[in-house]
C-alpha cells in the first residue's frame, strides 16, 4: 500500500533579497486509499506544501524528509516525482499555447504509464473521462488552459487526475472560484477516483464548503507552516462554526 | 484569446488599424521607391524604416562601403523541363517589373548588380516537381537580382535555400500571369556571420494564386521585406513565415500587402520562437487597402515565442483602410513565453523537461510547417527545429 510521509519539512522561500521559512517543521502521513484535509487561513503555507511536494524550484527543502514507500521524493526532480505517482492538481494551472489538450494528456499518459497507451482505447478513455466532468469535446483540440474559464481549468486538472491515476494526489484549492455546480461536479470527479481505493488524497482547502462534497477521513488544520490540530471530520464542523481566528491567535504568540 | 498575455521583459506589441485618405505607409518611409540608390539617404538609424535594424552589423551594405567581390557566391537552378533558365544583363525588360526598390540597400542591390538570373515557366505549364535555387555563400560579399516569372496559368514551386557565408543585399521579383500558381519557399540556412537583406516583390496577375513560405534560421542579420501588389481581380496571396532566432542573431521580416485592386485575398501568418540573449526578432506586417480596392479579404497574424529571458521581440501589425467596401480586414500580434511555470506544469505530469520544450515549439509552428506542401523541406524544418532546440538545451 502506498504511504507518502513527510517528517518534519521546513521550506524557505527567498523574497525581497531575503530568506522567508514558510513551513516550519510539517509531519503528516497519507496512506493510499485515505483521504486528508488540510485546512487553513490565507498565508499559513498549505500551498507552499503542495509546490514544495510537487517540486517547485521556488521553494527550498531547508530540513525534513519525505518519502513514497520508502523512496526519497525530495532527490527527484519534478518529473520524476510525478511518474513515481505524486500528482499536484494546481490552483493556476498555466496555459501552454501551441499544445493541444489531447496532445497534452497523451504525452503526460504516456510518461507516466511508460508506454504509449494504445490509440483506440485511449481515445474512448480520454471521451468517457471528459463525458463525466462534463466537458465539451472541442476541448480537445484548444491549447492547455488557453483562454479556459476557471471552472474549466480546474475540470481540466481533474481530468488529469482520472486519466493518470495517481498514488497520492494533491489538490491544491481546486474548490476556490468554483461556483455551486462545479463544485459538484470537479468533487463527483475526485470522488470518483477516490472510490477505486488506489489513491491517496490530500485536500487543500480555504474553506468548508467542498468538505460536504468530499468527505475526509481526516481534517489538519494548518497554521504558521505547521500543522496545530489533527482530528477527524469533526474538527471541519467546528472549522465551519469557529472559523480559524483561534488558530491564528495562537499562532501569532507562539 | 490569451493576445499580448505573458509579455517578457523587452518585448514589445503594438498595432493600429489606421483610416486615412492619404497613406501612412508610404509617408513612413523617409523616401519615395526608387531605383536608383542616390536618391535614398545614407540611413542613421533613427528613421521608422531603420530603427530596429543594427546598422553597424550590415557590413556596409547600407552606406556604400560594402563592394561586389566578383566571386564568393554560387547560385545554382534545378529547374524540371521546360522551365527556361537565363542569366541577362541589367538592360533586360523583365527586370524589375514586380516592384520598385523601397529602401537603401534594395536600391543599392538593384544599382550594382551585374547579371541578373531569370527563371520562366511558360504559360499552362504545370510543373510536376519544383524548382530548386541553390544561393550558397563563400565568404564574398554580392548584389542579386532574381526573376521567377510563370506564363498565365502555369504552376510552379520554388525553393530557393540560401546556406553558407556572405553578405548579400538582392531583389527578388515574383511575376504571376493571369490564373497562375506559384508558391515560393525561401529558406535562409545561413552560417552565423552572414549578412542577408532582401526585397521580394510579387506582382500577383488576375485570379492568380501566391503563397509565399519565408524560412529563416541562419545568419547573423537577415532582414527581409516581402511585398504583394495586385495586377488584376480575383488574385490571392498567402504570405507564411518562421523564424527561429537564436542567441545575437537579428531577424526582420517587413511585410506589405498592397491591395491596389478590388476584390483580393491576402492572408499573413508569421511565427517565431527565440532563445537566448540578445536574440532580437521584428516583424512589421503593413496592409494597405486603397481606396478603390473594393471586396478585400485581408488577415494578417504575428505569433512570438520567447523560450529564454534576454531575447527580444518588435511586432508590429498596421492595417489602414481607405475604403468601407470590403469584405473582411483583422490583425493580431502576440508574444508569449515559454517561462518557468510551463515547464514546472509540463513536468508535473511526468513529461521530462526537453519533451516539454520540444511539445511546445513543434505544436507552436505545425500549422505552419505543413502549410509548405513540399515533403523534404518540411522534414527539414522539422529537424532543424529540433536540432535548435538540442543546442538550447545542452
Amino acid at each position: 500500500m502506498a504511504t507518502l510521509e513527510i517528517r518534519d519539512l521546513h521550506v524557505t522561500v527567498e523574497a525581497d533579497n531575503s530568506t522567508k521559512e514558510i513551513l516550519k517543521g510539517v509531519d503528516l502521513t497519507v496512506k493510499q486509499g485515505e483521504t486528508h484535509a488540510i485546512m487553513g487561513p490565507n498565508g499559513s503555507g498549505k500551498s507552499t506544501l503542495a509546490y514544495s511536494l510537487a517540486g517547485h524550484p521556488k521553494y527550498t527543502i531547508t530540513s525534513g524528509t519525505v518519502t513514497l514507500d520508502g523512496e526519497d521524493v525530495l532527490e527527484m526532480s519534478v518529473d520524476e516525482r510525478a511518474r513515481a505517482g505524486l500528482f499536484l492538481a494546481m490552483q493556476y494551472p498555466v496555459e501552454v499555447p501551441g499544445v493541444s489538450v489531447s496532445n497534452f494528456l497523451r504525452t503526460s499518459a504516456t510518461a507516466i504509464r511508460g508506454e504509449a497507451p494504445k490509440l483506440r482505447t485511449w481515445v474512448k478513455e480520454v471521451k468517457e473521462a471528459m463525458e463525466r466532468l462534463s466537458i465539451d469535446p472541442s476541448f480537445a483540440e484548444r491549447n492547455v488552459n488557453e483562454g479556459f474559464s476557471g471552472g474549466e481549468k480546474k475540470r481540466h486538472e481533474i481530468l488529469q487526475l482520472e486519466l493518470l491515476k495517481p498514488k497520492v494526489a494533491i489538490l491544491d484549492e481546486t474548490d476556490s472560484g468554483l461556483d455551486v455546480d462545479a463544485l459538484r461536479v470537479v468533487s463527483e470527479g475526485v470522488n470518483r477516483v477516490r472510490e477505486t481505493g488506489e489513491v491517496g488524497t490530500l485536500l487543500i482547502t480555504h474553506y468548508t464548503r467542498i468538505l460536504r462534497y468530499i468527505k475526509p477521513d481526516y481534517v489538519h488544520v494548518f497554521s504558521a507552516g505547521r500543522i496545530v490540530e489533527s482530528g477527524g471530520a469533526e474538527l471541519a464542523d467546528k472549522l465551519e462554526n469557529e472559523g480559524y481566528e483561534a488558530y491564528t491567535k495562537g499562532g501569532a504568540s507562539a | 484569446m490569451a493576445e499580448a498575455q505573458n509579455i517578457p521583459v523587452g518585448s514589445t506589441t503594438a498595432g493600429s488599424i489606421a483610416v486615412a485618405a492619404e497613406s501612412t505607409v508610404a509617408t513612413r518611409m523617409s523616401a519615395p521607391p526608387s531605383f536608383d540608390v542616390a536618391d535614398f539617404p545614407v540611413p542613421h538609424g533613427r528613421e521608422e524604416e531603420w530603427r530596429f535594424t543594427p546598422l553597424e552589423r550590415l557590413r556596409g551594405l547600407h552606406d556604400g562601403t560594402a563592394v561586389a567581390t566578383g566571386s564568393g557566391l554560387k547560385v545554382e537552378v534545378e529547374a524540371p523541363e521546360g522551365v527556361t533558365v537565363e542569366t541577362v544583363g541589367r538592360d533586360d525588360a523583365r527586370l524589375g517589373k514586380a516592384g520598385t526598390p523601397v529602401d537603401r540597400i534594395a536600391a543599392q542591390a538593384y544599382s550594382s548588380f551585374e547579371k541578373a538570373s531569370v527563371v520562366t515557366v511558360p504559360k499552362e505549364k504545370v510543373l510536376e516537381t519544383p524548382i530548386r535555387i541553390a544561393v550558397h555563400g563563400e565568404g564574398g560579399v554580392a548584389f542579386g537580382h532574381q526573376v521567377i516569372e510563370l506564363g498565365a496559368f502555369a504552376e510552379a514551386v520554388v525553393v530557393i535555400d540560401h546556406t553558407g557565408d556572405a553578405v548579400l543585399a538582392a531583389n527578388v521579383d515574383y511575376i504571376l500571369g493571369d490564373g497562375a500558381k506559384l508558391t515560393v519557399v525561401s529558406i535562409q540556412d545561413w552560417d552565423e556571420k552572414s549578412v542577408h537583406v532582401a526585397q521580394h516583390n510579387a506582382l500577383v496577375g488576375r485570379d492568380a494564386s501566391f503563397k509565399s513560405v519565408v524560412v529563416t534560421f541562419g545568419g547573423d542579420l537577415v532582414r527581409l521585406h516581402p511585398r504583394v501588389q495586385y495586377a488584376g481581380t480575383g488574385g490571392e496571396a498567402e504570405l507564411f513565415g518562421l523564424y527561429f532566432t537564436d542567441k545575437g542573431q537579428h531577424q526582420e521580416h517587413r511585410l506589405l500587402v498592397d491591395h491596389n485592386t478590388p476584390h483580393c485575398k491576402s492572408n499573413v501568418a508569421y511565427k517565431g520562437a527565440l532563445q537566448g540573449d540578445d536574440a532580437h526578432a521584428v516583424w512589421i506586417g503593413d496592409v494597405l487597402i486603397e481606396a478603390k480596392a473594393e471586396g478585400t479579404d485581408t488577415y494578417e497574424m504575428n505569433r512570438n515565442l520567447v523560450l529564454t529571458d534576454g531575447a527580444r521581440v518588435d511586432s508590429v501589425p498596421n492595417l489602414e483602410i481607405e475604403t468601407g467596401e470590403i469584405v473582411g480586414a483583422g490583425h493580431a500580434s502576440a508574444t508569449g513565453r515559454f517561462d518557468d511555470e510551463q515547464l514546472f506544469y509540463l513536468m508535473a505530469r511526468g513529461i521530462q523537461e526537453h519533451d516539454a520544450r520540444r511539445l511546445v515549439v513543434r505544436g507552436f509552428f505545425a500549422e505552419l510547417v505543413q502549410q509548405i506542401g513540399v515533403d523534404d523541406i518540411e522534414e527539414r524544418l522539422i529537424a532543424k527545429i529540433e536540432e535548435e532546440l538540442e543546442a538550447a538545451v545542452g
